[in-house]
């Protein structure tokens, strides 16, 4: 549940309603007490209440009709500038036969498909839905195995071998690298993803997409309560990623930043 | 720009508006000793007068030459429609937005002659004069304004005929057309005869006028040869040959072209003070077979046809919009008078009517930064990517201009009327989006109408919960509604009674025009009126349309969305307890004023229960206007602009259901409520295709971007798909913001670093320092869109 301060009025309702007593009013503030939250799929009290939807349950149960007739809602855009839908998160790949469900409505209805990833999945997962997919928006956090365990948590192994499965399959597909300044941008880190991109089975990429690492996230985690791991680290401005995209270029890519097409 | 032109720009932006008085002493004086009986023709020996004697004025450097008052900027008055008080005089002066310098000498006359000869008889006076007590209580209370108590109808715009024919020409025809009378069968023979022979006087004033300036023009070049400035002299000398030449005789080339449509636009907006002033219409296609002439002869270069233009340009931006009286003079904040090109679209045959000048015309319109004229493009689907790309990338520099339109929609809604497809494709959009057939129409707007007023006075019992008066027929208290369609039922009652008054106040105002103001000159340039001996202020016109223009339909949608799903299909919410919300202006009730603005759903987020709303809303008023005879053989049509009346319509009418406090603006155009549409522009677009376009003779949709958004040929190309979408969908026009509300708000802080600063209000641009508080706060408001 995320709670928005600048929209909340004050006005109590929700301490009011909370069947919990997981929120208390702290100088015409509601605070809430996380650990004695529960929070209801369909809806919680405190939500129900507000007046002035300063809390919002993040996510929601869709069925694929309903996600398509959302994505069908400007289908007179997509066929006037060719673009559609991206599937990101989260994780897409995290509901395998739902995002296959989905794909499939969008070959029906002839809508171009992107999906968004941190190929972190199953090979299985990615195999199923290859055929379907249009376009491929892969991350690449970082590509040595030992830094992505400590900076990620898990091994960059299924990323490597999801690429490489893409790759050698033909599909379309563009990394994305998100620059964190000095987190993931050292030059030994530039000259591996060089060498990974271009040594790809179907002749290698060369098309890399740079991603100006913010710091609007820094809100979300409040709005949600959680703690923020990367305070302190800075935005990466434009200046220092073009710095970052030069030395990619050097070594063969053609680099582009913000993420636009 | 060349040094010329980047001179003559500075001298336009440096000159202050100032008030002369002598258009106000040449009428005065000549109605005062002239004993023509005939309205028509003592109009006409009037305008006659203004040319023979008004100051003839040419600037240094300058090419196209002529200027409404006797130099830039000083704005003539018309004492016959509306005569200034001293009061006036003095508000225009010394008030802080948008002054006109009012010098002593001018009040003095003001004081001595003017006032005494024109109280009571001005056209003001009349019009005030014959309005119902019931017209004037609803006028008061703002559910609808009225166009015509202070300027003549003109909304309309001049055609390829000048480009053709000369007057020596046009008064030919008239010959013929008097001799085609037929006084024994034809009662109306002699009233025409009068028109006719008041239309030649007109079309002989106009040479005389041109020829004064070839005159100045032939001493000043003298001058200048005596000066040792030859270069001056030989140009002073062509500009003689000129006006010499046109507007009598069809112009040979693109200088003669320019000028001859310059001497004609004054012509207009002399004889009247005009609404829109008046409007070269479909420029780039007019100009074109001059230009390639040119070319193709060496006559003539990109660049010279560049510097002409240009020179055109600043023409415009002299004349700022005549100052009006009264409570409207203090409100009404602009000096643009809406001058509004159209370039690309379609020829008259129907293919891709984008040429080499409307290039031209693009980069004069970059480059030149003018508030006047106005532009926009028509865009037809036949139309290349390039023009629009071209348009765009203007755009994208965020001061308001061009506006875009839908050429193919443009069409599409002069069909419906029954205008022939031909007079449909050479006509375009001309003031803010109103929709005419260029030099075959008058289409008239006689008024805003406010929307959310009208559903104020349903849930008053007809009464006016400002002033406490009953204004509207009794159409049931609220608490009694059962159901949202009985609500409804008496928004429509409601609708119908003071649509009724409206109506019936155009028509005599109509035939007041008709009758003691008509427009001879203005007649000449406008098919049929030559060949059926009538004015254009009475049927002369091949087609005349009366419009009355909807406002704030995205809040009284919000607020109908509201009442509908709190009141009647939740019932959450009891009728009462929301009026008296309302009453207290949500004082106490925050969290009801919360849930409704916030859990409702509304206009601007492709929401079919919303936006069937907007529509049943729309499909009223058009029901209500649409298709009911005029007094000059045409019909009514609806239009859904605000210009700045939404801000107006704000100030008068109390809280809306829909969260809105009274006082605030209402909805500007077809633009959702500020800050109501959260899902994007995709959803807007989708949400204000709802509409039917077509039915009406002019929409107008606002849209703001972050610069950032726009930034690169990805952002052009995206906003090109957009604009496209739109089209495709039906929409008759959409216009852009960008700018950050950041620098919006720093320009409200400091002023003084921000006094170049031009913002797309409505249908037109203006400067955003000169604009009152009021919209500067509702345009900072518009929901401003970061992604697409």
């Amino acid at each position: 549940m995320m709670y928005w301060p600048s929209r909340c009025v004050g006005c109590g309702a929700c301490a009011e309603a909370c069947p919990e007593g997981a929120i208390r009013m702290e100088a015409g503030r509601p605070v809430v007490a996380r650990e004695l939250c529960v929070v209801e799929a369909d809806g919680s009290a405190c939500i129900e209440v507000c007046p002035a939807e300063a809390r919002t349950l993040v996510g929601r149960t869709v069925s694929v009709a309903d996600v398509m007739a959302e994505v069908l809602r400007d289908r007179a855009f997509y066929d006037q500038s060719g673009g559609g839908v991206t599937f990101t998160g989260g994780e897409p790949l995290a509901q395998p036969d739902f995002l296959c469900a989905l794909l499939r409505e969008c070959r029906r209805f002839d809508v171009h498909s992107a999906v968004d990833t941190s190929g972190i999945a199953d090979a299985w997962a990615v195999e199923a839905i290859a055929h379907l997919v249009d376009l491929w928006l892969f991350d690449v956090k970082i590509v040595d195995p030992a830094r992505h365990m400590v900076l990620v948590g898990c091994s960059n192994q299924p990323v490597l071998d999801n690429l490489r499965l893409l790759a050698g399959r033909g599909c379309q597909i563009r990394v994305r690298v998100p620059v964190v300044p000095g987190i993931n941008d050292s030059p030994s880190d530039l000259r591996d993803l060089a060498r990974l991109l271009t040594s790809l089975p179907g002749g290698g990429l060369r098309r890399v997409d740079l991603l100006p690492y913010h710091e609007s996230g820094i809100e979300k985690y409040a709005r949600l309560g959680r703690e923020y791991m990367l305070e302190g680290v800075g935005q990466a401005n434009a200046e220092y990623v073009e710095s970052i995209a030069g030395e990619l270029r050097r070594m063969g890519l053609d680099v582009r930043t913000g993420g636009g097409w | 720009m060349n040094s010329r032109v980047s001179q003559l720009r500075h001298e336009s932006l440096e000159a202050a508006p100032c008030i002369s008085s002598e258009r106000a002493e040449l009428i005065t004086q000549f109605v005062a000793g002239d004993r023509t009986a005939s309205p028509v023709l003592r109009r006409a020996r009037a305008f006659r007068r203004l040319m023979e004697k008004k100051t003839i004025y040419i600037g240094k450097g300058e090419l196209i030459v002529g200027e409404r008052g006797p130099a830039p900027k000083a704005v003539p008055t018309y004492p016959e429609l509306c005569c200034h008080s001293l009061d006036d005089l003095e508000l225009l002066h010394s008030r802080e937005k948008i002054p006109f310098a009012c010098p002593p000498d001018v009040r003095k006359v003001y004081e001595e002659r003017i006032i005494p000869f024109w109280r009571g008889r001005s056209m003001r006076d009349l019009i005030f004069d014959e309005m119902t007590d019931e017209w004037k209580a609803a006028y008061e209370a703002g559910i609808f304004t009225e166009f015509m108590e202070q300027r003549a109808p003109g909304h309309t715009v001049a055609d390829d005929k000048i480009y053709r024919k000369g007057f020596g020409h046009l008064r030919q025809e008239i010959a013929a057309s008097l001799a085609r009378l037929d006084y024994s069968s034809d009662p109306k023979a002699q009233a025409k005869s009068e028109q006719l022979r008041a239309m030649d006087i007109c079309a002989e004033a106009i040479c005389i006028f041109a020829r004064r300036h070839a005159e100045l023009a032939r001493e000043m070049a003298v001058q200048a040869a005596q000066d040792g400035d030859l270069a001056r002299a030989a140009e002073l000398g062509r500009i003689a040959e000129v006006c010499s030449w046109v507007p009598e005789n069809p112009p040979r080339d693109f200088w003669e072209a320019l000028q001859a449509y310059w001497f004609v636009h004054l012509g207009v907006i002399t004889e009247l003070n005009t609404w829109d002033s008046f409007n070269p219409g479909r420029l780039d296609q007019h100009l074109y077979p001059f230009y390639k002439q040119g070319l193709a002869c060496g006559t003539l270069t990109e660049e010279s046809a560049r510097e002409l233009l240009q020179c055109f340009w600043i023409k415009f931006n002299n004349q700022p919009a005549p100052p009006k009286v009264g409570v409207t003079a203090a409100e009404s904040g602009t000096y643009t008078d809406f001058a509004n090109i159209n370039c690309g679209g379609m020829t008259p045959d129907g293919q891709d009517g984008v040429n080499d000048v409307t290039y031209l015309v693009l980069d004069v319109i970059d480059e030149m930064r003018l508030l006047q004229p106005s532009s926009n493009i028509q865009l037809s689907a036949k139309n290349p990517d390039r023009f629009l790309k071209r348009a765009l990338r203007v755009v994208r520099k965020g001061w308001g201009q061009p506006s875009i339109f839908n050429a193919d929609t443009v069409v599409q809604e002069m069909l419906r009327v029954g205008k022939s497809l031909e007079d449909a494709r050479a006509g375009g959009t001309s003031g803010c989006v109103e929709t005419g057939a260029f030099g075959k129409e008058a289409y008239i707007l006689s008024g805003y109408f406010n929307l959310p007023k009208i559903l104020e006075l349903a849930l008053h019992d007809g009464k006016d919960p400002r002033t406490g008066r009953q204004l509207g027929p009794t159409t049931g208290r609220p608490g009694g509604f059962s159901s949202f369609d009985e609500l409804m039922g008496a928004f429509r009652q409601q609708l119908h009674h003071f649509i009724e008054i409206k109506v019936r106040g155009n028509n005599v105002i109509e035939q007041l025009y008709a009758r003691y103001m008509p427009a001879p000159f203005l007649s000449l340039l406008v098919d049929d009126c030559i060949a059926r001996g009538l004015d254009y202020h009475d049927g002369g016109a091949r087609y005349n349309t009366t419009y009355i223009q909807g406002v704030g339909i995205g809040t009284i949608t919000d607020s109908l969305s509201a009442i509908k799903r709190h009141v009647f299909d939740g019932r959450q919410i009891g009728m009462g307890d929301l009026l008296a919300a309302l009453d207290a202006n949500f004082a106490g009730h925050e969290r009801l004023r919360a849930r409704l603005r916030d859990d409702t759903p509304r206009y601007g987020n492709d929401d079919d229960d919303a936006d069937s709303i907007m529509k049943s809303v729309f499909h009223a008023f058009f029901g209500e206007v649409d298709g009911r005879p005029n007094t000059k053989g045409g019909r009514y049509c609806i239009d859904m602009l605000p210009t700045t009346c939404h801000v107006y319509f704000g100030s008068v009418t109390q809280a809306t259901p829909d969260g809105r406090l009274a006082g605030e603006p209402v909805s500007e155009g077809i633009s959702p409520v500020q800050g109501a549409d959260r899902r994007g522009p995709t959803a807007v677009l989708c949400s204000a295709a709802k509409m039917d376009h077509a039915l009406t003779g002019g929409t107008l949709l606002n849209m703001k971007f972050t610069p950032r958004l726009l930034e690169g040929e990805d952002g052009i190309a995206n906003l090109a798909h957009l604009v496209r979408t739109y089209f495709k969908l039906g929409g008759h026009h959409v216009q852009f913001n960008v700018v950050n509300a950041r620098t919006l708000l720093d320009a409200q802080a400091h002023p003084e670093n921000h006094r170049d600063l031009i913002v797309r209000v409505a249908g037109y641009s203006d400067y955003f320092c000169d604009l009152s508080r009021a919209l500067q706060d509702e345009i900072i408001a518009r929901t401003e869109h970061e992604s697409f």
